[in-house]
């Protein structure tokens, strides 16, 4: 069975539908023009994950003699936090930046006709 | 039209969780889960629970019995401009832990809440019950865990006492799923003996806590009346982990989340210390003590720490006549959140090494960031049925007198 979600035009960059397919619960989301779609369903604990905030990656930059300063936000990466307990997840990849083999589970997504599509 | 069936998917209310979230709309994937794994049949019982009474605090001065602190507090609740709750401590502004947003329910809970016939947090516990699919709550205040560094040590008897009246009269008997465990001021040990005359026998009160965070050494001679009307009344006594950036020993640490996970677990390794060297399990060996909110993996480490030196240095601790893991994990009892489960092979020696099919009880810190749901336990692979029933909520049922039947509808 596949799910209609929304037309494709309905999500802009950085928005996001989170649906429900019979129960299954998935997240569709447009990152820098491209669309994503990952089941809601934090490896952690099973929590909410696609309904969680979205931040821009922070980073540390450090300078060439060892030192560090100021945080700052990567522009290019996008981040979706888990609500429950704040793990984060690329939105691109689904990975976590801190262990990569900790990730989302993509859920099935088809554009037809200019509408978007999940199967659960 | 293609061939393939299709039909329109639904749209979740909340696409972004936040402060107004209802908690039964954000905790329905444990709710579920519960379902799934058929635990409404199971007594599922949560140690470890919070309230913000900070939010109720105007109400709580009511309570405090001193007519010249409470004129005091009301006036100050009154006309002070930006005041922080009447006489709690602590360092207000240092709360980071909803990570800068990114864990809503820290920071609040805004959800509306239409019954006004019982106090809102009644609500809130409920609906937290509810998602979690739980039997019985213990709920914890926040803040007032930090008054065992209070200046004036009078000042914790004051709030100790106000907010348990306050607590008695709000939560507990609005809702006989709600217990708590009696805060006693520990700065004060013959106010904790007054505390216990008072209150211990109020229906709700189930056992006595001691907040960890404080400079007090458990095995004083002062505090042996407290135990010994602890042991009589069967009350086991909670130490109830806490952080405290201010400790010198946490000063160089600058991070939250190196503090927060150091300081949650040194105060609580301090006073095991103290109670097992100083043999507090062979004076009272009725005494049950149970200690809180700091995770488990501590308690193995302790364990190999303690055996180690005392077998080299017996002669200081002569009162124990057993190795002290032998008392931590005979005598004592631990809750399990936040369970480190990251490296399942500790665990599983941590789960063997403090007996965890009869000593460790399910606890979830809700709405903390840290919180664990029921799942935490019930999916363990290593520990059979028994024990997982045991955990969740058996072995709190035997320590506290609660009935063993699940009174939850899920
Ligand atoms: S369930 Fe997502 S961070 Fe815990």
């Amino acid at each position: 069975m596949r799910y209609y979600v929304a037309e494709e035009s309905e999500i802009g960059d950085g928005e996001r539908r989170v649906v429900s397919c019979d129960g299954k619960e998935i997240g569709v989301f447009r990152v820098k023009g491209r669309l994503f779609a990952w089941h809601n369903r934090c490896v952690h604990q099973n929590g909410p994950v696609c309904q969680g905030r979205i931040y821009n990656r922070v980073v540390e930059p450090v300078a060439e003699d060892g030192t560090t300063r100021f945080q700052e936000y990567d522009a290019e990466t996008f981040h979706l936090v888990c609500p429950w307990h704040g793990y984060e997840y690329d939105i691109e990849t689904g990975q976590h930046p801190g262990n990569p083999r900790v990730r989302l589970r993509a859920a099935k997504l088809e554009i037809e006709d200019g509408s978007i599509y999940v199967s659960a | 039209m293609d061939a393939i069936a299709t039909k329109p998917a639904e749209l979740l209310p909340t696409q972004e969780a936040s402060v107004h979230t209802n908690t039964r709309e954000l905790l329905d994937h444990a709710n579920r889960d519960a379902k799934r794994r058929g635990l409404e049949d199971w007594l599922i019982v949560d140690i470890d629970a919070h309230h913000v009474e900070s939010v109720s605090w105007n109400q709580i001065v009511h309570y405090i019995e001193d007519p010249v602190q409470r004129a005091a507090a009301l006036d100050y609740h009154k006309n002070r401009v930006g005041a922080p709750p009447y006489g709690l401590s602590g360092d207000l502004g240092l709360r980071y832990q909803s990570v800068g947003g990114r864990i809503p329910h820290q920071d609040d809970q805004k959800e509306v809440v239409e019954d006004k016939s019982v106090h809102r947090d009644v609500t809130l516990t409920r609906r937290a019950m509810e998602g979690l699919a739980v039997d019985y709550m213990v709920v914890f205040p926040t803040p007032m865990l930090f008054l065992g560094l209070h200046p004036q040590t009078r000042m914790e008897v004051i709030l100790a006492r106000a907010y348990t009246r306050w607590t008695i009269d709000n939560l507990l008997r609005a809702d006989p799923r709600i217990k708590t465990f009696l805060y006693l001021p520990f700065n004060e040990p013959d106010e904790c003996v007054r505390m216990i005359e008072d209150f211990a026998d109020e229906p709700g009160i189930i056992g006595l806590t001691v907040p960890s965070v404080r400079h007090k050494p458990v095995h004083h001679n002062a505090y042996m009346k407290v135990y010994a009307m602890a042991e009589e009344r069967g009350l086991p006594v909670a130490f109830h982990a806490g952080y405290h950036w201010q400790d010198q020993s946490l000063a160089t640490v600058n991070q939250f989340l190196g503090m927060h996970a150091l300081g949650f677990v040194w105060c609580n390794m301090i006073h095991m210390t103290n109670w097992v060297l100083n043999g507090i399990p062979e004076r009272f060996p009725g005494l049950k003590s149970l200690w809180v909110e700091s995770g488990l993996a501590w308690v193995p480490f302790l364990m190999q720490r303690l055996d180690d030196q005392f077998l080299m240095r017996q002669s200081e601790a002569p009162l124990l006549k057993r190795l002290p893991s032998e008392y931590m994990s005979e005598h004592c009892f631990y809750t399990s959140q936040p369970m480190e489960k990251t490296h399942p092979r500790a665990l599983q020696s941590t789960f063997e090494m403090i007996k965890a099919e009869t000593q460790l009880l399910y606890s979830s810190d809700w709405p903390h960031f840290d919180f664990d749901t029921p799942g935490t336990i019930a999916d363990i692979p290593f520990i059979d049925e028994q024990a997982k029933r045991n955990i969740l909520g058996l072995n709190a049922a035997r320590l506290f007198n609660l009935p063993t039947e699940p009174v939850k509808r899920l």
